[in-house]
């Protein structure tokens, strides 16, 4: 059956958009979600996917055309797809990428209690070869660097075996046996876009992230047990992204200028938490936003962000979802990142990093726990806020989601 | 005493006791079933170990060994006495003594933990339920969350030389005879043959030990195992290596006993036999149908290396699993599924178990034996230092056997250490913890060990690995 494929709506403030060039001619197989064409407007290039698998059979716009909301761009003839659908896990776009030269601060308190454990020969080989121990990973009991440690550091040089945030971001590829030509492939819109913006909130802002840690033990036990009836009552099922927002607008409560802007030489506070959640797609990564956050309850916050990750999917988001925004919340943590520093999205101030929960052993109490641990990372705009906002903020959020009851009475 | 418990420990054993006396410690309500019975009817916690095995042995090999040495070496020292006699009924008297303390020490230390200690036997049924049937034949139907089969090991029995709990014995019985035997043949020349043996010659025996294998003491590495053969047949003790026991006879005069070796058929006529043979594990009415626990082809209860039986909640530790048959052993594994149930995370290091033999001179040895190191294909030195040349040793009149350590020749660390002389037992603690804390010799050999002692023949021996030995000319 033929389908049309029509201009999105586009947002209040944009009239109209140029239609710049369609990525398919007629009588191509495309596949539901594929990009057909890009329409760019002042705020945002905006690709638009193919609704359902089949072949473009007629395009009723050309190139460098201006368009309007709902105007008609092509018809497909509705099919199957001979090629399969492009896989849903893409690897997420830019922000979320390891921190490798971040760990060896955070490692090396723990590395200089084991340093100062140093067996006889261990002491022997460091003072004669002048090494420092603290740069020795130790593979004895807690930690210990034994004599094969030191004497495999001294023959391999000081590569970190013990460091867990490892994937160099950077790494050149093996290089293909034989062949050695290359491949020119223009950025796509969204992504040229994207790294504008990136650049630009690089130079604009004067970024850095603070981390530390939370205990999810209680969040956990909370989701364990309300999660049936949380379900049945709302349809929807209890995540930790309702945690995690209602524990950042409790900080941003206590913190505005996190949640705020500056425009020229003003600070402009926003009495109202308009909290974006970063969504991974296949395109590239959308932030929608919940609007007046602050006044959503879990379920509301839940259920929005299953909707928008549904519709972000289907290419179904509007334009006017994915701007504004006063603060984002961004999870690494479902490609396996532990620890991250995660960019702003300008013109927010800064940006809170969710991660992966991992069990680690802990101290409670004077003993060892075993306890499901996740790292916080709030990249902020130092231009505005200063390092005590950032720490306490994060401590904010860290105590909230420690001791949810917090969120409760507000405090 | 109601019959709801977290924890049911089936065998109260040094790894049943001890799992019962950890999880008590972590406040689990636990209850820990035991059957032993004594010969005289009177029963006690404790196991083998405290009953029938350990304790028991040990006391009786440090009378004996004082009997001997008051009769042979106190002239060397200059001291005369008359003609030292023993008594044999004290002597057991004293042992006796010994073990009851000790057993009497787990009731108490069931009590200051709150663990039930249940005497009678236990049954476990599957679903968490146990049958636990008192001595006096009153039957409760117990129930918990967790169950812990510790039931242990029973001495093999010879088809060709069947038990007659008199004339032919087993390792149990051997401990407990009231007159010294003129003539004593042990079958099986292993850790409990050469103890057994090695009490009873020291107090007027003439004991001869029958050996199947033609290597004597096949687990243990072969210069220390040379060594030790050859000091236990100076004593007196007469071991016939490759002696496969094929019948016994009993008569009026005695026991025949008919072995095979390579010259042919042989015969011995001796007073009482010992079998000792080994031990295999003990799970007669431990298990009802259908509980899913499994044994496997040996009978030893089916577990992983954190004891799990594969059913949920039902643990196994100690001589019933797979592993070395050391007591100690048993009470690691019992701490550990103790630990486990807590909810704590725990393991046992089944790489750096010491193994002793209380023969006088002792051997003790822990980690690879040098023909293992040869087998792994990992390049590897050895350094050895004989006690001969230990003042300690010396003083004592005990300067006999050697220390040897054997360390990888990569990275130094020590993979294996074997003891034969005075002490063996405690001196090879010091390399466990070596061991444990992945020690390279080089670690061994810069720390300070007093002077004038038996340990430094460690610290020689370490640095002898490295042909370094101050006290002895390196080769």
């Amino acid at each position: 059956m033929s389908i049309e494929v029509k201009v999105p709506q586009l947002p209040e403030s944009v009239a109209d958009a140029t239609l710049v060039s369609w990525h398919k001619g007629p009588g191509d197989r495309v596949s539901r979600d594929e990009n057909l064409v890009d329409l760019e407007t002042d705020k945002v290039v905006l690709e638009v996917p193919s609704p359902t698998d089949g072949v473009l059979k007629e395009i009723r716009i050309q190139d460098g055309t201006t368009v309007t909301s709902g105007e008609i761009l092509a018809v497909i003839e509705a099919g199957a797809a001979a090629a399969p659908e492009p896989a849903a896990a893409a690897a997420a776009a830019a922000p979320s990428e390891p921190a490798a030269t971040a760990a060896p601060s955070d490692e090396s308190a723990a590395r200089s209690d084991a340093a100062d454990k140093l067996s006889p020969a261990v002491r022997r080989l460091v003072e004669e070869h002048g090494l420092d121990a603290a740069m020795i990973p130790g593979s004895g009991r807690d930690g210990r660097i034994t004599k094969a440690d030191v004497m495999q550091f001294l023959e391999r040089g000081p590569a970190p075996a013990v460091s867990p945030s490892s994937a160099p971001a950077a790494a050149a590829p093996p290089p293909v046996a034989g062949s050695r030509g290359e491949r020119r492939v223009p950025m796509t819109r969204l992504r040229t876009r994207i790294a504008d913006r990136m650049v630009e909130a690089q130079h604009a802002a004067a970024m850095l992230t603070s981390f530390n840690e939370v205990d999810l033990t209680e969040v956990m036990r909370l989701r364990k047990q309300y999660r049936d009836g949380f379900e049945k009552k709302y349809g929807v099922r209890i995540g930790y992204m309702s945690f995690f927002v209602k524990a950042a607008i409790e900080a941003l409560r206590k913190f505005p200028v996190v949640n705020a802007s500056i425009e020229d030489h003003d600070i402009v506070y926003h009495d109202y938490h308009d909290v974006g959640i970063a969504v991974s797609t296949e395109r590239g990564l959308l932030v929608p936003v919940l609007r007046n956050a602050e006044s959503m309850s879990f379920a509301d916050i839940e259920s929005s962000i299953v909707d928008y990750a549904t519709r972000a999917r289907d290419g179904q988001i509007q334009i006017g979802e994915l701007t504004g925004g006063t603060f984002t919340i961004t999870n690494g943590g479902v490609f396996g990142s532990l620890m991250s520093t995660p960019i702003i999205n300008p013109p927010q101030s800064a940006i809170l990093g969710m991660h992966k929960i991992q069990e680690r052993p802990m101290v409670v109490d004077g003993e060892i726990r075993i306890r499901p641990m996740m790292y916080i990372a709030l990249t902020y705009d130092h231009r505005i806020i200063d390092g005590r906002e950032a720490v306490q903020f994060l401590v904010s959020v860290k105590e909230s989601l420690e001791d949810p009851a917090r969120l409760l009475i507000q405090i | 005493m109601s019959d709801k418990y977290d924890v049911i420990v089936i065998g109260a054993g040094p790894a049943g006791y001890v799992a019962a006396i950890r999880a008590g410690q972590h406040g689990l309500k636990t209850a820990c079933i035991d059957k032993w019975k004594n010969y005289d009817g009177s029963t006690a916690f404790g196991g083998t170990c405290l009953n029938a095995g350990c304790i028991p042995s040990k006391a009786l090999l440090e009378s004996s060994e004082l009997y001997h040495r008051a009769r042979e070496e106190f002239s060397v020292h200059g001291i005369s006495t008359g003609e030292v006699s023993m008594d044999i009924t004290t002597m057991q008297k004293r042992k006796a003594g010994i073990v009851k303390q000790l057993t009497g020490g787990i009731t108490a230390l069931f009590k200051a933990n709150k663990v039930d200690g249940l005497q009678g036997s236990g049954e476990f049924l599957g679903e968490g339920k146990v049958r636990y049937v008192s001595h006096d034949g009153a039957e409760r139907m117990l129930e918990a969350d967790h169950v812990v089969l510790a039931t242990g090991s029973e001495p093999i029995e010879l088809k060709s030389v069947p038990f007659d709990e008199v004339t032919v014995v087993d390792s149990w019985r051997a401990l407990e005879f009231d007159a010294v035997p003129p003539r004593l043949g042990v079958i099986g020349g292993g850790v409990i043959g050469l103890e057994l043996g090695s009490v009873w010659k020291r107090l007027g025996s003439e004991v001869t030990v029958l050996e199947a294998m033609d290597d004597f003491l096949f687990m243990v590495d072969r210069q220390i195992a040379k060594d030790a053969l050859r000091q236990f047949k100076r004593q007196g003790l007469d071991i016939k290596l490759g002696a496969k026991v094929t019948a016994a006879e009993v008569g009026a005069k005695g026991v025949t006993l008919t072995y095979e070796d390579k010259t042919g058929t042989q015969q011995l006529e001796v007073d009482k036999v010992v079998v000792a043979v080994g031990r295999r594990p003990y799970t007669d009415g431990l298990l009802g149908a259908g509980t899913g626990v499994e044994l496997d082809e040996r009978g030893f209860i089916r577990v992983d290396d954190e004891c799990r039986t594969g059913v949920d909640g039902v643990w196994a530790v100690g001589d019933a699993v797979r592993g070395p048959m050391l007591a100690h052993k048993g009470s690691e594994e019992g701490v550990m599924v103790a630990d486990l149930i807590a909810g704590e995370v725990a393991e046992v290091n089944y790489a750096v178990i010491p193994s002793i033999i209380y023969t006088a001179p002792e051997v003790a040895w822990v980690g690879k034996t040098e023909e293992q190191a040869k087998e792994s294909g990992l390049p590897y030195k050895v350094g050895t230092f004989s006690f001969a040349a230990n003042g300690r040793a010396k003083g004592m009149e005990q300067a006999v056997g050697m220390v040897k350590i054997i360390a990888s020749a990569d990275d130094d660390l020590i993979i294996g250490a074997h003891i034969l002389g005075p002490m063996a037992g405690e001196l090879i603690g010091e390399i466990v913890l070596g061991m444990e804390f992945s020690a390279s010799a080089e670690d061994l050999q810069r720390t300070i060990h007093a002077h004038p002692t038996l340990s430094e023949s460690v610290h020689e021996a370490a640095l002898a690995v490295d042909k370094r030995a101050i006290h002895a000319i390196n080769k």
